[in-house]
């Protein structure tokens, strides 16, 4: 009875800091401008469904994939184990699932192994890729202490995870056929059996080993879970939803500003009123706030995996721009503004923003626009409407662009071209013959 | 070959005609001398397949892509909403571009400013005609056996998924089609794009038009292909570095059709 109470405290407390913690989110994520992504809600679906369930897009890089597709799969079914465990937890049970599901539970725990054993075997796999062999895509200006460090942790916590519930596993078996009281013979463990004979034969020992790994993990998987909101392992809830709310025009359409159609349109024809626009604010974004909520949802989603900086043609050619960075950035300023709003309240300014104290302008200005990061993002995520967000500030707001940008602008004005050639010679190609 | 004669839109409505299709031809295309050359190609194909078209000549100004990409969204919908009144004063329905900076914008970025247009990029035409047998590969160079790579301009492959149109029409010139590894979806942008054409590299150990000819030049093509001017420019200067202009050449889709007919 005192271990039920205290499993339920412990699962009460849980789940309560990670809603906490997820409201904030919530809270820092709406920081954004509003962006109306409520349409074509059947299409949304099925993208949702195909790149974030289906994984499509990870399948560019096909040993990436393959283990991701082990971690994941293991994951989201090893969860259904979780269910059980829970469940006993609060009612003192032990393998509450095996009686009613009779045959298929041996099915099921015996699937769980094999599963837990791929995961294993990922995220062994994943830990030399970023640690041993050092997988260029893992490194980078941005991958810091931090970001290094949370990918260990990720992948440790999972071998431990894994292998208390295998080594739980093996206990229970041996106390089946030990044929201890309460460890009724239920379960098939076609990999934990082999464990078995490391195990001590002492009953007593083996009832130990036993709880202390049910415990271990599912207070592991309670503190995995709050530990999610401080880490780019947050994709493997905001996948769903960052997908779901995927830009669905084309990638080379970039977003009209309402704001400047209306001062245009003034301009062009003095007896036009203008309509009211919501948005209101700077012209692009100069700060969090300045950005759609997708966007900040699109930082909160990712997972660092740099697919995007590998295949950005600046920084292949070793220039300061990384995709990547752009959306940690993003991150590490929207985490920045949320400790301000605790702390000192909602009109707070630090003196800080997303331009300049985190981006920099040779990083905003080496972009091509040519849209690889945003093809490569397994989960759709958009650093390049941020970079051109942030132009549009540098250009509107603070006329900062580079030199030979402002010429190209003034030549577009005066001439109606981007070089400096008058339009009466805009024809003049057909006598060039 | 007849002379080439590329009518404008205001001589045509002089004479109450319009055309079946407006050539957006690009600043890149009206003043770039090597954009020029494509330009032409462009209406002699137009001309040899008997479609009428016209241009808009000293009325065409810049879509305001550039402005855009850089961030100046002022001066885009001033270009825009500009072109939009000259466009829809002469009732244009179709169109189509020599660039795939002018066929995005038009296509993708004008309807929000109330400028709706049938908009194709000229590999597209070329597919379009090749497909109706209106367009082949005869009466003119034989490409046969040579070993031609296609870059994909971004603006038309991934901002607008055009990946076949282009390579339609070299498939049918029976030469030896190689794709580089970094193809398609995949592809490496030239380094032009998103107003970089207009501005000096940030410091960096490359520049990019020579990290995408490197990964061209390994394949030991004949031909480097493309279809998109500024591409074209970065291509090009990319060759001249290696000083492999003789072994090399850096191609337009419209060129190498038009020379397949003889044009």
């Amino acid at each position: 009875m005192v271990l039920q109470i205290l499993f339920l405290i412990i699962a009460a407390a849980a789940i309560a800091l990670f809603s906490l913690n997820v409201r904030k989110i919530i809270r820092n994520i709406n920081l954004g401008r509003p962006l109306d992504r409520s349409d074509r809600p059947s299409e949304r679906l099925a993208i949702m469904l195909k790149v974030a369930f289906g994984q499509s897009k990870m399948a560019k890089r096909p040993v990436a994939f393959v283990l991701h597709l082990f971690v994941y799969i293991g994951f989201v079914i090893i969860n259904l184990e979780v269910l059980e465990i829970i469940i006993d937890g609060l009612f003192g049970t032990h393998r509450i699932f095996a009686e009613p599901l009779g045959g298929l539970y041996n099915v099921l725990i015996a699937s769980f192994e094999v599963l837990a054993t791929l995961v294993l075997i990922g995220v062994i796999v994943f830990f030399a890729r970023r640690n041993i062999v050092h997988i260029k895509r893992f490194s980078g200006t941005e991958m810091g202490t931090w970001p290094r460090s949370d990918a260990n942790i990720i992948l440790i916590v999972e071998v431990l995870l894994m292998s208390a519930f295998l080594t739980m596993n093996a206990a229970d078996y041996k106390l089946q056929q030990l044929g201890t009281l309460h460890y009724i013979s239920a379960g098939s463990f076609p990999v934990s059996s082999f464990l078995v004979p490391l195990l001590p034969d002492s009953e007593t020992a083996l009832i130990a080993i036993e709880r202390s790994c049910w415990w271990f993990h599912i207070i592991g998987i309670f503190a995995f879970l709050n530990y999610l909101p401080y880490s780019k392992h947050f994709h493997i809830i905001l996948a769903f939803p960052n997908t779901y709310f995927s830009n669905l025009k084309p990638k080379g359409e970039f977003t009209n500003m309402a704001s400047v159609s209306n001062e245009v349109k003034a301009m062009l024809d003095p007896t036009y009123t203008p309509e009211p626009v919501p948005e209101g604010g700077r012209f692009g974004a100069k700060d969090i706030g300045d950005l759609s909520w997708k966007n900040l949802m699109d930082a909160y989603t990712c997972t660092e995996c740099g697919r995007c900086t590998s295949v950005c043609p600046a920084n292949i050619t070793g220039k300061l721009l990384s995709p990547r960075k752009i959306m940690m950035d993003t991150r590490d300023r929207m985490e920045e503004m949320g400790k301000n709003i605790d702390k000192h309240g909602k009109d707070h300014q630090d003196g800080k923003f997303l331009l300049d104290s985190y981006i920099s302008r040779e990083e905003i200005w080496a972009c091509t626009t040519c849209n690889a990061c945003t093809d490569a993002c397994p989960v759709n995520i958009d650093p390049l409407s941020i970079i051109v967000e942030l132009r549009r500030f540098a250009v509107m707001e603070e006329s900062q662009a580079p030199a030979s940008i402002n010429a190209m602008f003034g030549n577009v004005e005066n001439n109606g071209a981007p070089w400096k050639y008058a339009a009466v010679d805009r024809l003049n190609w057909v006598e060039n013959d | 070959m007849d002379k080439l004669t590329v009518p404008t839109m205001a001589e045509l409505a002089a004479k109450g005609e319009s055309p079946e299709i407006l050539f957006w031809v690009g600043c890149a295309g009206s003043f770039d001398e090597r954009a020029q050359k494509i330009t032409r190609d462009i209406c002699k194909i137009l001309q040899h397949v008997g479609i009428k078209f016209a241009v808009l000549g000293t009325e065409e100004s810049c879509t305001g892509d550039p402005a855009k990409r850089a961030g100046n969204e002022f001066l885009f919908q001033m270009q825009a909403m500009s072109n939009i009144q000259v466009l829809d004063g002469y009732n244009i329905k179709k169109i189509v571009t020599g660039c795939p900076h002018c066929f995005n914008t038009l296509r993708n970025e004008y309807p929000g400013l109330g400028g709706n247009y049938e908009v194709i990029h000229h590999s597209q035409l070329i597919q379009q005609l090749i497909d109706e047998s209106k367009l082949k590969a005869e009466g003119g160079e034989s490409f046969k056996g040579k070993k031609i790579t296609f870059h994909d301009p971004c603006y038309l492959g991934r901002a607008n998924n055009v990946y076949e149109a282009p390579r339609k029409a070299l498939e049918i010139l029976d030469a030896d089609l190689v794709e580089m590894k970094r193809c398609k979806s995949n592809g490496l942008c030239c380094g032009a794009g998103g107003a970089q054409m207009f501005k000096e590299p940030e410091k960096g150990k490359k520049d990019i038009n020579i990290e995408r000819i490197d990964e061209a030049l390994a394949l030991n093509p004949n031909i480097v292909a493309s279809s998109c001017p500024f591409c074209m420019t970065m291509l090009s200067d990319g060759v001249k570095n290696y000083n492999k202009e003789q072994e090399v050449k850096v191609l337009d889709i419209a060129e190498i059709t038009a020379r397949a007919n003889g044009l």
